[in-house]
């Protein structure tokens, strides 16, 4: 059956317009599961889209179905501070994420679905000698990493950033790692825009669908059981975050995840003052302006153990603190709302993207702080997991085994933590 | 927010006080253990949504670790006991079951 | 027009003109009035521009609901945008301007967006812009960011002051109306603690308005006494002008009290945070009522129907000279009776309920106001201000029946209690049918850590609307809060209230209920973003059906308000479309802060200088006296170098210093080197497990470099151990990780080796540790006198206590430069002192204070790893060639299982070598990488090493680097081309000691 989906553009807008806007069909269709698919991904945030879309787009496997236990993009992709960047220091982490930013430069298009990558230039304030030395190093890694970044001058800081302190008393702005196609993207319409995609191509997206038990015979993996019933497959993708131990529970194996809040908040809405992201890791606190005006302000994580997603009060003091100190004039303005998400860590804070003890089912987690910006390239490398049942370049060091061999994608070692 | 009593000082400590220290009642793998066990010691985690056992310490007040038994889910604190021991105290574990009826006890 | 009546306005001086300007226009309201209510009386009715389409605004509400009467306040560094004129209390010089418009107000070239709204309805940004592929960033999104964000930033730094007050209650009673006054009375009756706070600056909540009497008093009586007997309790505080924003777990709760608006020079205190810790909390926070979507509902001049009554009798303000009122239930009748009382016109009660008839409708038909059954409104006619409504029946599709001329329509469909903090923490929601509200499911609060209820909603947060419910259930809600808490019950006797006796409130979601299109894309839900009936149906049309969906593609109860007037209208809206039972398509989440609170009384005093505190050295006065550059260093600051007099640059000055303490001597401050004090019958044996090397045979008297791993084998920290007696050990710690190491001890001795003998304690702030390294140290030292210092009763690596010219010190002869050199601790009170007289010995012997950049030099020079350049996390020992270091008879060490991995012993691990540079003169940055000719996986130039230190050696009078290289010990001598920002630079391995190999210096 063919399904009819609106082509977006200006041209169909106006053209709904003029009709009271009454054509425009809906934007993914909510079909009934069917009792067996090839592939289930479970899952229906920006990853877990992501991945079904490059089954489809780069594998042509169509018979897959994306169970979603709430409502999609309701996890972390719609609680996110939305930075897109690809300034790692590592080799494998640098390749993952420079492949993800370059599918964000074309995914509006790709997608016929504005997801508004705008690639405003991201800035790591260097606020310490240390940091000095630990971004000079990711500068100079980049340039072997084909990805186009510069340690910036304290000055160049101030012009790009002109609301910004660079002689506080305590952290004198030094430089910053300056990524210049570096950016954000509307959180939201990733997911949508995914969603709208997957469904065009005959995917299934199941949303109010729980697994409630995953099936396997023989160390191999059958299919899950669910709220809406069971439903079978050959090859199971786990790309659910920080609920990923719960299904691992379910599927028998334990994974190197804690779940963890991490503490985000936005300010009333002002005209634009901030046309860059700025990343201070020093004193823990991450700031752009999102295009309705409003401050979008990441701040740190709780230490323990959290599955509530709530605003908890100590972080976002600690963060907005150091931000006060670092853009004075944000003073006046005022906290419009704060919230919690869950966040996946890992023992090295880098993600999994791998095969698992049960045959066919495979897991893509542990993103942490900074799974938004990944989200193309995840899809991607996933999907050729699943696919291929083998890793490709892009996943392959991100596997389980390589916490058993000490074989570890450490990013905090180039001074900053946060993503 | 949380509130954990330090069963060293008997204080209600504020989370502001206190500093986490993930799961409880991990057994050190030292030399001669397996490859398997030794990650198990260092990064497979429980992470479960309901009861956890976990570590803290009243960094800014008497310094003492100790274990608290918490709900991740919904933030509910059971019961706090001092480090010193390899398992929880049977106290805790009956008003764990009170409190959460079919609770399956964890994989401690 | 609206103006100021002759008489009445219960809050306003008459007596006391104030004089106001409003874009840039002088205008006077009186002491009492809000902004909102001068502007009013100065028939300013349109104030501001929507946030989308810069549609005219108007004021709606008369409190912090406020959407649109949002101003920017203030000039200079004390300007503030988009604060609502509602609740901002006017004072004399106020300044307020409006917001969201280009060139003025009247006249907004952005309201052209209002003209093509049809092209942009909800979302229309994720249809569009999508090419050219570099045209969203180039050239829409500057004009989407431009035409949004209603206010302009601020540009000057804050002066004012915030400040944070931390308070212990057993309940805190949120809200001072009379559900929150009466708990508040029968709690604090019983003895407990309580802190009740209410958000304006007067008490008694909508009740003055409202209510009749109270045991036959004028209700104002009841509430002074109960406020007055409230304050008279010690157990008792109250704050006004104080607003509950968030409920947080475990009883925390954040309240903000504006200390001093609008604020001044010398203001002192602007917001004070209150950091709440309540055992329990009763939620009197009242409700908020909510508009009527009805096509034309957002020209200036349409009002929530309680806040025309409150201007009315408040402020004495008159919102308008006809006014229409349209509801759909009896609360909002007495609206009508405030206009009447007051001399105005009511022209019609159109009330969508097909039948009114309590005692509401009696006294309206008594009073001559028509009372128009089933009746909406098909239209608004006016556009900067209401000039008529034409009427339609409800049940109808809006055929206009009639029109009716006005100036003010005064809308209520119901109300909302206030539900924000109960769902903050958890609370659910459940949806009364016969109340036509979200109220707290009492079967699902948000509980404490015990697992208990936290909260209590009573009165009208809990969805009791009239008085007389509200007062009872605001005492048994005390009375279940003093169960709770183990308190015995004071018998209080709730006062006699006429019990409201009305017609219910019915469900209108959409007025008329058949609206067609056109109206509905007329039909404002939220005000501020322009989000209107027909986006929520495009939204349920496009499969954005969850509210989180709906919300999130409509940018619905996302404006400043967050939904206090919008979001209940959309469930109600999404759930109609989606064909479901009222309000069944579930509910948003509310999440702190309940009203906008200020990034600085977030961050409060702990700015500047209180930022993050420095610590300082006992010689650091001296130090700034002496040229320092400062280097922080955790959270300490170390000079960097001294600068001395004539102009001396930076490079310069390291390399004086380095020279003096190769060639004569130099002193350096090492304070802040951590020493941490590990005692007890197990300390060599647990010291064995902490260090890579054997500690516990070391000899007292004798000291040792040490190793610190953690589990994952990586290298932590570094210092020498001083063994002190038999029992007792001195560790010394890097700077950063005084702390953490210490930490570290006792997370192990507490949660793994609990019953060995060792105690430990952090000793670095006790002393003051001075190294005199160079060939004249000794000289320095004997010079002083009072200790043997010679080689042999003072070799390397011993110590000795003594008396060193009238300072009793402990000196370790260590060193971390080569040269011959003691770390002389004394008592940090003393440190100054010993540091002058050192100086002084120096007179002559070219004594020179060096920084931390010559230590850096002397260091690298003699291949002394440091911990955080060599090191970051992923080293381990072995990588750094400290093999010697490592001890191979212990069986363990933290970190030992973990070495033994493969990838910590694969042969292509990056290994610490030397590189000089082929052109000694160049530099090599600290940070280039190796690089050879091969691609990685991902087809990168491949990077086979990297630089970690690199300095200029001012003795070798040569760049030197250290470097970690893959296979780098094999391949000595080896030339290796690396990457910087300034193109390829060759250098060649060599072994890592720069200076002087064979160590004469040291020893001698």
């Amino acid at each position: 059956m063919a399904i009819q989906f609106n082509r977006y553009s200006a041209m169909s807008l106006a053209r709904e317009a003029l009709r009271g806007h009454a054509g425009w069909k809906e934007a993914w269709r909510s079909p009934e599961p069917a009792t067996s698919y090839d592939i289930v991904v479970v899952g229906a945030g920006g990853h877990g889209l992501a991945t079904a879309y490059h089954l489809a787009k780069n594998y042509g496997i169509r018979n897959v179905a994306i169970l979603e236990k709430g409502w999609l993009g309701g996890g972390n992709t719609g609680r996110n501070t939305t930075i897109i960047r690809s300034n790692y220091l590592q080799d494998d982490s640098a390749a993952i994420y420079e492949k993800s930013r370059l599918l964000y430069e074309s995914l509006s298009q790709e997608l016929n679905f504005n997801v508004m990558f705008s690639p405003r230039g991201v800035m790591m304030l260097a606020q310490t000698h240390h940091e000095v030395r630990g971004y000079i190093r990711t500068a100079n890694a980049n340039l072997n990493q084909g990805i186009r970044t510069e340690f910036i001058s304290a000055d160049k800081v101030k012009r790009l950033c002109p609301i910004i302190s660079i002689d506080g008393p305590r952290y004198p702005v030094l430089g910053a790692l300056w990524q210049p196609r570096g950016g954000t993207a509307r959180h939201d319409a990733v997911a949508w825009g995914y969603a709208r995609a997957c469904s065009e191509m005959g995917l299934h997206i199941i949303e109010q669908c729980r697994v409630t038990a995953v099936n396997s015979s023989g160390g191999r993996v059958t299919g899950v059981e669910t709220t809406r019933g069971p439903i079978g497959c050959s090859k199971l993708a786990v790309v659910v975050a920080g609920h990923s131990g719960e299904l691992a529970e379910m599927a028998g194996f334990r994974l190197p995840i804690e779940s963890v809040a991490l503490q985000a908040l936005v300010s009333e809405p002002v005209k634009p003052c901030l046309d860059v992201v700025v990343m201070a890791n020093t004193v823990h606190g991450y700031i752009s302006q999102s295009d309705k005006g409003e401050l979008v302000i990441g701040g740190g994580a709780d230490g323990f153990n959290n599955y509530t997603q709530r605003g908890s009060f100590q972080h976002v003091e600690e963060t907005v603190r150091a931000l006060v100190e670092t853009f004075p004039i944000i003073s006046r303005l005022r906290m419009l709302r704060q919230w919690g998400g869950i966040v996946d860590m890992t023992g090295d804070r880098s993600p999994i993207i791998s095969k698992t003890p049960v045959e066919n089912l495979f897991v893509n987690c542990g993103w942490g702080t900074g799974g938004f910006k990944a989200i193309p390239g995840s899809g991607w490398a996933m999907a050729e997991l699943v696919a291929n049942g083998e890793p490709g370049n892009l996943a392959a060091p991100f596997g389980l085994d390589r916490f058993r061999e000490g074989r570890f994608i450490d990013e905090s070692v180039a001074a900053g933590v946060a993503h | 927010m949380l509130i954990l009593r330090c069963p060293y000082c008997g204080v209600d400590a504020d989370e502001t006080e206190l500093a986490p220290g993930g799961e409880a009642h991990i057994k050190r793998s030292g030399p001669g253990s397996t490859d398997e066990e030794f990650e198990t010691y260092l990064f497979a985690k429980v992470n479960p949504k309901g009861v956890h056992f976990e570590r803290w310490r009243h960094s800014h007040g008497c310094g003492k670790w100790f274990h608290v038994a918490r709900c991740t889910e919904t933030l509910e604190v059971f019961g706090s006991y001092r480090a010193q021991t390899l398992k929880p105290p049977k106290a805790i574990i009956d008003k764990i079951a009170g409190r959460r009826p079919g609770w399956a006890g964890g994989r401690n | 027009m609206s103006t100021r009546l002759a008489a009445g306005g219960r809050l306003i001086e008459r007596s006391r003109t104030v004089r106001f300007r409003f874009n840039g226009t002088e205008l006077t309201g009186f002491d009492g009035d809000t902004l909102a209510s001068a502007l009013l009386a100065n028939n300013k009715l349109l104030v501001g521009r929507s946030f989308k389409y810069h549609r005219p605004r108007g004021i709606v509400a008369s409190g912090p609901e406020e959407p649109n009467a949002l101003v920017s306040l203030g000039e200079g560094n004390r300007f503030e945008p988009n604060r609502r004129a509602t609740d901002t209390e006017l004072s004399e010089g106020l300044v307020a301007v409006s917001q969201n418009h280009w060139p003025s107000l009247e006249f907004d070239i952005g309201s052209v967006a209002d003209r093509l709204s049809r092209f942009l309805p909800a979302g229309f940004y994720y249809k569009t812009f999508i090419w050219p592929r570099r045209g969203w960033a180039s050239m829409y999104e500057p004009a989407i960011r431009h035409s949004a964000g209603l206010g302009k930033p601020p540009r000057e730094r804050d002066p004012d002051r915030y400040e944070h007050c931390h308070v212990h209650v057993d309940v805190l009673v949120v809200g001072g109306g009379i559900s929150g006054l009466a708990a508040a009375d029968r709690l604090s009756r019983a003895g407990v603690r309580v802190l009740l706070i209410e958000q304006s600056a007067h008490w008694g909540g909508r009740s003055l308005n409202d209510c009749a009497e109270f045991d036959g008093d004028p209700v104002d009586e009841w509430v002074n006494r109960k406020v007055d007997e409230l304050r008279q309790r010690e157990t008792v505080r109250l704050l006004g002008r104080t607003t509950g924003t968030g409920v947080y777990d475990h009883g925390y709760a954040l309240a903000l009290e504006r200390v001093s608006e609008p604020e001044g020079p010398g203001s002192g205190v602007r917001h004070r945070l209150w950091r709440i810790r309540a055992n329990k909390i009763v939620l009197a926070s009242g409700a908020i009522e909510r508009p009527i979507c009805f096509a034309g509902n957002d020209v200036p001049g349409v009002m929530l129907a309680s806040a025309v009554r409150d201007y009315v009798l408040d402020f004495g303000v008159s919102p308008g000279d006809r006014t229409v009122l349209i509801t759909n239930n009896d609360d909002a009748y007495r609206t009508a009776f405030a206009l009447v009382d007051a001399g105005l016109t009511v022209p019609a009660i159109l009330d969508v309920r097909p039948v009114s008839d309590g005692p509401a409708a009696k006294r309206a038909r008594e009073l001559g106001i028509p009372i128009e059954n089933g009746k909406a409104i098909a239209a608004v006619k006016g556009r900067s201000r209401v000039r008529g409504v034409s009427i339609c029946a409800h049940a109808g599709e809006g055929a206009v029946l009639g029109e009716l001329e006005c100036d003010c329509v005064a809308m209520s469909g119901g109300w909302s209690p206030a539900v924000h903090l109960w769902s903050h923490c958890g609370g659910r929601l459940v949806w009364d049918p016969v109340g036509v509200m979200f109220r707290p499911d009492g079967n699902n609060p948000p509980r404490d850590a015990a697992g208990r209820s936290m909260v209590w909603p009573v009165g009208a947060a809990n969805g009791q609307l009239d008085a007389a419910g509200a007062m009872e259930g605001a005492l048994t809600g005390a009375a279940d809060v003093l169960n709770e808490l183990g308190f015995n019950e004071v018998p209080v006797s709730a006062p006699h209230i006429e019990a409201d006796s009305g017609c219910p409130v019915m469900a209108a979601w959409l007025v008329p209920n058949g609206l067609g299109h056109s109206g509905k894309s007329k039909a404002w839900v939220d005000f501020q973003n322009d989000v209107k009936v027909s986006d929520i149906e495009l939204a349920v049309r496009e499969g954005y059906t969850s509210p989180e969906h709906a919300k999130r593609y409509t940018t619905l109860g996302m404006a400043t308000d967050q939904g206090k007037l919008s979001n209940v209208n959309g469930l109600g809206l999404l759930s109609r479309a989606l064909n479901l039972g009222e309000c069944e398509a579930g509910t948003t989440t509310f999440r702190p802060p309940y009203t906008p609170v200020a990034l600085g009384a977030i961050a409060g005093d702990a700015k500047g200088d209180l930022f993050k505190p420095v610590r300082k050295t006992p010689m650091d006065g001296w130090h700034s006296g002496r040229g320092a550059i400062w280097e922080p260093v955790s959270d300490w600051r170390r000079p960097y170098c001294y600068l001395s007099t004539g102009g001396e640059t930076v490079s310069e000055a390291v390399s004086r210093e380095s020279l003096a303490v190769r060639k004569s001597a130099g002193i350096l401050d090492a304070t802040t080197l951590g020493k941490i004090l590990v005692k007890g019958r197990d300390a060599g044996r647990f010291l064995d497990m902490l260090y890579t090397n054997m500690m516990s045979n070391l000899q007292p008297g004798r000291c040792r470099y040490g190793l610190m791993c953690n589990e994952n084998g990586f290298l932590m920290d570094d210092g020498v151990v001083a063994r002190l007696d038999a029992d007792t050990f001195l560790c010394h710690t890097t700077t950063g990780g005084a702390e953490h190491v210490h930490a570290w001890m006792e997370e192990w001795l507490q949660c793994e080796w609990w019953n060995w003998r060792v105690y430990t304690a952090n000793v670095t702030e006790e002393f003051a540790q001075i190294a005199v390294a160079g060939p004249n140290a000794r000289r320095i030292l004997e010079r002083i006198g009072g200790m043997e210092v010679g080689s042999e009763s003072l070799p390397f690596m011993s110590w000795t206590s003594g008396n060193l010219g009238g300072f009793e010190v402990r000196i370790f002869r260590i060193s971390f430069s080569g040269e011959i050199s003691f770390e002389i601790a004394v008592g940090a009170d003393e440190g100054l002192a010993l540091w002058k007289a050192l100086l002084d010995a120096g007179e002559g012997l070219d004594l020179q204070p060096y920084g931390t950049e010559a230590l850096h030099v002397l260091r690298a020079e003699k291949g002394y790893v440091m911990i955080g350049d060599e090191t970051d996390g992923t080293v381990t020992p072995q990588d750094l060639g400290l093999n010697w270091a490592i001890s191979r008879k212990k069986k363990d060490y933290l970190g030992k299982r973990a070495q033994e991995r493969p990838h910590l012993n694969h042969p292509d691990r990056w290994k610490l070598v030397g590189l000089k540079t082929v052109d000694s003169g160049t530099e090599l940055p600290s940070g280039s990488h190796a690089i050879d000719s091969g691609t990685n996986a991902h087809g990168h130039t491949r990077m086979i090493g990297r630089v970690t230190s690199s300095y200029f050696s001012p003795i070798l009078n040569r760049t030197i680097a250290l470097a970690l290289i893959e296979r780098g010990p094999e391949r000595m001598d080896e030339v290796l081309r690396f990457s910087t920002s300034n193109g390829v630079v060759e250098a060649r391995i060599s072994g890592t000691v720069f200076y002087d190999p064979e160590g004469t210096q040291l020893n001698a």
